[in-house]
């Protein structure tokens, strides 16, 4: 399955992906329109410092512990792709007790939500990745564990 | 302020109905330029900072950024330029030497734009690169005088050692050290893949990189930083650097603060120290000390690897190219007063040297008079800016041009010539880690591939449209040339007829 | 072809049909529900109560669960004995169900104290399923005053689901504090105080003598008049099919690593049964929603013939009362060490080079980096535990450790 991957060799820490997964994320057509004067909830969120930066997301895990301990049966694997039916989400917050990645956070009505590929969004490819200036963020089939 | 005060020569334009405070460009800036104020949650600027690198305007996702050309004018005149009057007022407050980086960019005859070239009409057809096969390929080296047969009447085919290149062009040389880890890995890399050369420039080479070695060109300069016996081994050819043509006539001097961690062990020189290349290199003071330096070297590398001697274009070039070609050397490197550098002497950089093209024809013709031009080939650099310069270079006499400005464009300069700062924001001419990352060589190498695929079929075209279908044939070739506005001395030179002779 | 029974239709029942489909698509799965409904999310009785959710939004899975893994389901029936000799199940209607493999996913009880007079009480409740939410639901209206004995997880979260309806709700507990399982004095404090001022009243380190009909006396001497009592005193673990039948039970039925119980082809996984915490290294029942689910889904894999072990069990807690919110994983054995500021106060606790527990109290974010150093006993000196400590954060890892998690499958 192609997933997210991150190299933090690459990783400038410009953090475009941020901005890119909320505009992708806002269903508007126009990032200033859908951003300006905003908090904005990515689903993807650099960490680091001055030297050292990467982008962290859902791993899509094929072993998913937030699936495994969601108390609301919210979150669901759809062939690989690990989503969540925000309307079932009671914001129990269990999954970022579980999730080994800090990969799950709150978006802007207190719901949870993740990186789901933007399978359901007009991107086609996940909008970090498409947007990222130094191709740090790739959308690739790798195999087992490096 | 006062006196001193200069005013920023951009200025920063932002337009607030789009700006979405994403703080992108001030991530971006290491000039420190953009800034968020938290109070207003507007982003602010100090302009007088920019040095218009475009970085931040090629990274902010709402367009919201430009960069424009202050109005803020002095008063010139035709004799005091607003450069010019500012250069005083610098060195009025500093009493240094300026210093700048690239290419001069004085308004200097530019040969190139100058010429043009010839197509075939009815008489004889010109021929569609599409359809029929068309040969870029070149070899640089020495060339026999004449067939030679053995005692049996065979024809002698060993030849001394060539650089085979699948277009002519190459990266000229950039140090590591001057340029960044990255952007070496990125022209070693596409300097593979394309079937050409990437010279290491004075600053050795990379351990990293050795793997790369059968497409380097390996440099040995008057400091002779980072030469050694595997080295020397590891390259493709060896080039003697006895001038530059950014800076003819000095030396270099890479200052300590950039000398740090791999640069160091590359150069073979204590971290912090400064790298400074004499202006002359103490062992020749004549063509025959040279003879002795390109036999040192080739007997280092067993006569295996053709010997490049590189100079600037000076006044009596024709002479010293004469005297090269008889040093042994097996390839004369001529660089033009534009070329560029990461570092020079401002004044040294506008008004020392000549132009390439005018240097170019004149040893070409001298080589032919001599009945020494086979002895060595040519390769010209300094301000070759796109495959019509190449084949115009071609005709002129050159067997293949150097381009370094025009890749580093490639790799993301925006030519701001600030690289003397080490804070380029596009991780080139930088050593800061946080920089050298923002230029991914897998990025990097497939932009030098796809410029020098894209020369490639231009060439064609232009050789093409000359019924000519090999880039050998087109060898000094001056009758595909003919010049525009050039006084009679200049087509003299040139060896080219006016355009409607 | 395999049959198999799974007696018990909640969370870990439904892992169990999950785990045995992964490895076999065509065994038969039987599944007995003492309860009529399909599975669904019994940890959300209280968000139903708040009408944070509905009981359409309460399925655990989607409509076509059962059909769509084969499953036939036996609502409203309890198994009542086990014979593992004859390999069959026999329910309280006498239907016997033969298996191959059977697990055993019952649940626990609520358990209620014998409290004299408490016969004289008219309306009162459990609070751990479905059907006890959708009494109270009718039974509590705005002037309702609402009793609860334990202030536990279930009896405060039933506290909050109720005080969108009433504005009297009293707590008694016999601890000195609240939810005195999962949090230490100082963190139990600041949770009681931040649920008082949200309209709670709270009656510790006190307990009921007797009832008499609406009214309570308390052994402290005081009296609480109420309309609806709720007890949330304690649960005990449903484990008598398996103790019946001859096998190993402590409070909890007992079994290994692959969820199986000392009996033959009989596995168990849930609440009903033991796990060995590795942050204690004891064996006690740890009775949340992730451990029902991997329990469940190793018993499954394991039952269809596949292998698969669940070894890491760890108790842990994200539980928040009116905006307020405590994540708990561990146990609390070793250094302390204290991090806080204006907004949050975490609690480390440290032995043998390992983080064994913690407490947080505040705005959780990224909190799962810390759960995973317990789970996966991560070594600190191999990480930079003096910024981890400030937050949540992969900087503090190796840059080897961050190129497996964050450049390959995991």
């Amino acid at each position: 399955m192609k997933r997210i991957y991150v190299n933090e060799d690459r990783c400038i820490g410009c953090r475009l992906c941020e901005y890119n997964c909320a505009f992708a994320n806002s269903g508007m057509r126009d990032m200033a329109l859908a951003l300006k004067g905003k908090t904005i909830y990515p689903r993807i969120h650099v960490e680091g410092d001055d030297k050292i930066t990467f982008a962290v997301s859902c791993r899509h895990c094929t072993d998913p512990i937030c699936m495994k301990s969601c108390i609301a049966g919210a979150i669901y694997d759809d062939n690989g792709v690990i989503r969540i039916d925000k309307n079932k989400c009671v914001g129990c917050l269990t999954c970022i007790l579980v999730c080994p990645y800090g990969a799950l956070a709150k978006g802007e009505n207190g719901v949870m939500q993740k990186c789901e590929l933007c399978l359901n969004n007009s991107c086609g490819e996940p909008a970090c990745v498409k947007g990222c200036p130094n191709r740090a963020i790739v959308y690739e089939e790798r195999g087992e564990s490096l | 302020m006062g006196v001193e005060f200069i005013y920023p020569e951009f200025e920063v334009i932002r337009n607030e109905s789009r700006c979405i405070a994403c703080r992108v460009c001030e991530r971006q800036c290491a000039n420190e330029v953009h800034y968020f104020c938290p109070e207003t949650g507007l982003m602010m600027s100090d302009e007088s900072k920019c040095v218009d690198c475009q970085r931040c305007v090629s990274l902010c996702p709402t367009r919201a950024l430009k960069i424009v050309k202050s109005d803020c004018s002095l008063r010139e005149n035709a004799n005091w330029k607003s450069d010019t009057i500012k250069e005083i007022y610098k060195q009025a407050s500093s009493g240094g030497v300026l210093l700048s980086s690239m290419g001069s960019p004085k308004e200097m005859p530019v040969y190139w734009d100058k010429l043009l070239i010839n197509a075939s009409q009815v008489t004889n057809p010109s021929i569609d690169p599409l359809r029929e096969p068309m040969e870029t390929k070149v070899f640089l080296g020495k060339k026999p005088e004449r067939i030679e047969r053995d005692e049996k009447g065979r024809i002698k085919c060993e030849l001394t050692p060539q650089l085979e290149l699948s277009l002519p062009v190459m990266f000229s040389a950039m140090s590591y050290g001057s340029i960044s880890y990255n952007a070496h890995e990125s022209l070693a890399r596409a300097a593979t893949a394309s079937g050409t050369y990437y010279n290491t420039g004075e600053g050795g080479l990379h351990k990293d990189f050795y793997c790369y070695g059968p497409h380097t060109i390996v440099q040995v300069a008057s400091g002779r930083f980072g030469v050694h016996e595997e080295y020397l081994n590891a390259g493709a050819a060896i080039e003697i650097k006895i001038g530059q043509g950014a800076k003819p006539g000095i030396g270099g001097h890479l200052p300590g603060t950039k000398i740090v961690g791999d640069v160091s062990a590359t150069r073979m020189i204590p971290e912090g120290t400064d790298a400074i290349s004499p202006a002359p290199h103490h062992d020749i003071y004549s063509i025959e000390d040279l003879r002795q330096l390109v036999y040192s070297l080739k007997e280092a590398t067993g006569y295996r690897k053709p010997v490049i001697v590189k100079v600037a274009a000076v006044h009596n070039i024709s002479a010293i190219a004469s005297g090269i070609a008889r040093s042994g050397a097996d390839i004369i490197a001529i660089d033009g007063f534009r070329g560029g550098t990461g570092a020079a002497p401002t004044r040294i950089r506008d008004n020392v040297g000549i132009p390439i093209e005018l240097a170019l024809a004149a040893v070409d013709q001298r080589l032919r008079d001599e009945g020494i031009r086979n002895n060595v080939s040519l390769v010209v650099g300094g301000s070759i800016r796109s495959a019509s310069d190449v084949v115009k270079a071609v005709a002129l006499g050159a067997d293949a041009c150097y381009i370094a400005t025009a890749a580093l464009l490639a790799l993301g300069c925006h030519l701001c010539r600030t690289c003397q700062t080490g804070k380029c924001n596009w991780g080139i001419a930088t050593q800061r880690p946080d920089l050298v990352k923002r230029l991914n060589p897998d990025i990097g190498s497939e932009r030098l591939i796809n410029l020098m695929t894209a020369w490639k079929h231009e060439i064609k075209e232009l050789m093409g449209g000359m019924g000519i279908n090999s880039i050998e044939a087109l060898r000094g070739n001056r009758l595909m040339l003919r010049g525009v506005g050039l006084t009679e001395k200049e087509l003299s030179i040139l060896g080219v007829a006016h355009a409607g002779e | 072809m395999n049959e198999y029974l799974i007696i018990g239709n909640g969370v870990a029942a439904a892992a169990a049909t999950e785990g045995i489909r992964s490895v076999d698509k065509a065994g038969t799965i039987t599944i007995v529900s003492e309860e009529a409904h399909p599975v669904y999310c019994r940890p959300l009785i209280s968000y139903y109560l708040e009408k944070k959710t509905d009981i359409s939004k309460m399925n655990y899975r989607d409509k076509d669960f059962y059909e769509r893994n084969g499953c036939k389901v036996f609502y409203g029936k309890k198994a009542v004995r086990l014979d593992p000799e004859k390999k069959e199940v026999k329910l309280c209607d006498g239907t016997v169900l033969p298996y191959s493999k059977v697990c055993i996913a019952t649940g626990s009880s609520p358990f209620t104290p014998d409290f004299p007079g408490i016969d004289t009480v008219d309306k009162k409740f459990g609070f751990m399923t479905l059907d006890d939410a959708l009494s109270l639901e009718k039974a509590v209206g705005k002037d309702t005053r609402v009793f609860i004995i334990g202030a536990g997880l279930i009896g405060l979260k039933c506290a909050e689901g109720l005080r969108a309806m009433t504005d009297s709700i009293t707590v008694c507990d016999l601890a000195d504090r609240v939810l005195s399982s999962i949090l230490d004095s100082d963190c139990a404090a600041l949770m009681q105080a931040h649920m008082e001022k949200n309209g709670i009243r709270f009656l510790l380190s006190d307990t009921v003598e007797r009832f008499d009909k609406n009214k309570a006396y308390m052994k402290s001497g005081r009296t609480v008049d109420f309309d609806v009592l709720v007890t949330a005193v304690g649960v005990k673990a449903n484990t008598s099919l398996v103790k019946d039948a001859g096998g190993a039970v402590n409070r909890g039925i007992i079994t290994d690593e692959h969820m199986r119980t000392s009996l033959n082809d009989v596995y168990a996984a849930g609440d009903c049964c033991e796990s060995r915490d590795i942050s204690s290294g004891t064996s006690h029942i740890l009775a949340i929603l992730p451990n029902a689910y991997m329990q469940g889904f190793a018993a499954g894999v394991n039952m269809a013939g596949g292998d698969r072990i669940f070894d890491n069990a760890i108790p842990m807690n994200s539980i928040g009362f009116f905006s307020l919110h405590a994540m708990t994983a561990g146990s609390y054995d070793g250094e302390l060490i204290e991090e806080k500021n204006d907004r949050e106060l975490m609690k480390f606790f440290v032995k043998d080079g390992l983080l064994k527990g913690f407490i947080f109290i505040g705005e959780p974010s990224k909190t799962g980096i810390y759960t995973s150093l317990i789970r996966e006993r991560i070594p600190l000196d191999t990480i930079d535990f003096e910024l981890l400590k400030k937050g949540a954060d992969y900087m503090a890892f190796s840059p080897e450790t961050r190129r497996k998690k964050f450049g390959g499958v995991v």
